[in-house]
């Protein structure tokens, strides 16, 4: 019963800061609204028994990426957006249609999905497990996302670096 | 205990927020946020089958998917600082040209 109660209040808390995302004209409260979101999806995870991941949830999302975003709003003084008026048939089938189809697959996710609830505590999240298994099973995944982290650093390095000024011809 | 459908109606939310923002919003940041939000809901969904299955595998790969996330973010940042430096704008219907 507790563990329902926790998961519908930071599951509305969730949605609700996805919703101010959306509605927030100003990047800055987006961001904000973002890390409330990232927040409330770490005691999801902690729910679902993954300690670990809850953690890494906090520090790499909630942490450094959003520190980052926050890092290049203010870097870039990024000011309101300018609302652009939308075309009336999205207004008129789109918005019905779409609460229409999300009702219709929660009902059947609900109704037929057939599985049994899910228990606290049920999988052992342990950091020991994950490393055993990101160590041995998924090595060369790891190496690999190592690389592409290394070429993602250069590549940030490269494209966000002044460009140099032209030398003139003939004056080395 | 919490139904296993919960959590998936949680994520499509979530997902469905993402997509919804990354199609009306007009601040480029704003859509690199929107795109965080859908890489977030997607993990939720893997976090919830692992505990359904009793597979850690769905654990492990929500750490790739954090990775990926974060080279994308630290790559797509340095995108929009360029794109300012030349643009001066952060509108994405201002910036309809490859050239400058």
């Amino acid at each position: 019963m507790l563990h329902l109660i926790l998961f519908s209040v930071f599951g509305l808390v969730c949605v609700a800061g996805a919703i101010n995302l959306l509605v927030q004209s100003h990047p800055i409260n987006s961001a904000l609204s973002l890390i409330v979101v990232m927040g409330s999806l770490a005691v999801e995870y902690l729910l679902l028994g993954a300690e670990f991941v809850a953690a890494v949830q906090v520090i790499v999302y909630a942490g450094a990426i959003m520190v980052l975003f926050v890092f290049v709003i203010m870097l870039l003084n990024a000011g309101e957006e300018e609302r652009t008026k939308g075309s009336r048939v999205s207004l008129l089938i789109g918005i019905p249609g779409m609460i229409m189809g999300s009702v219709l697959m929660a009902w059947v996710l609900i109704t037929h999905s057939g599985t049994h609830a899910v228990e606290a505590g049920a999988l052992p999240g342990a950091p020991r497990e994950i490393a055993q298994l990101l160590f041995h099973e998924f090595l060369l995944p790891f190496e690999v996302t190592s690389i592409l982290v290394l070429i993602a650093i250069m590549g940030a390095v490269v494209l966000a670096a002044r460009p140099e000024p032209l030398q003139p011809e003939g004056k080395n | 205990m919490v139904p296993l459908s919960y959590y998936l109606v949680l994520s499509g939310i979530l997902f469905a927020c993402g997509v919804t923002g990354f199609l009306i919003k007009r601040n480029i940041i704003t859509i690199f946020m929107s795109i965080e939000l859908m890489l977030n809901g997607v993990n939720l969904s893997f976090v919830a089958f692992a505990a359904q299955w009793h597979q850690l595998s769905g654990q492990v790969f929500v750490f790739f998917v954090m990775v990926v996330a974060a080279a994308e973010a630290t790559v797509g940042l340095a995108i929009i600082i360029a794109v300012f430096r030349t643009r001066e704008t952060l509108n994405v219907d201002q910036v309809n040209l490859l050239k400058l």
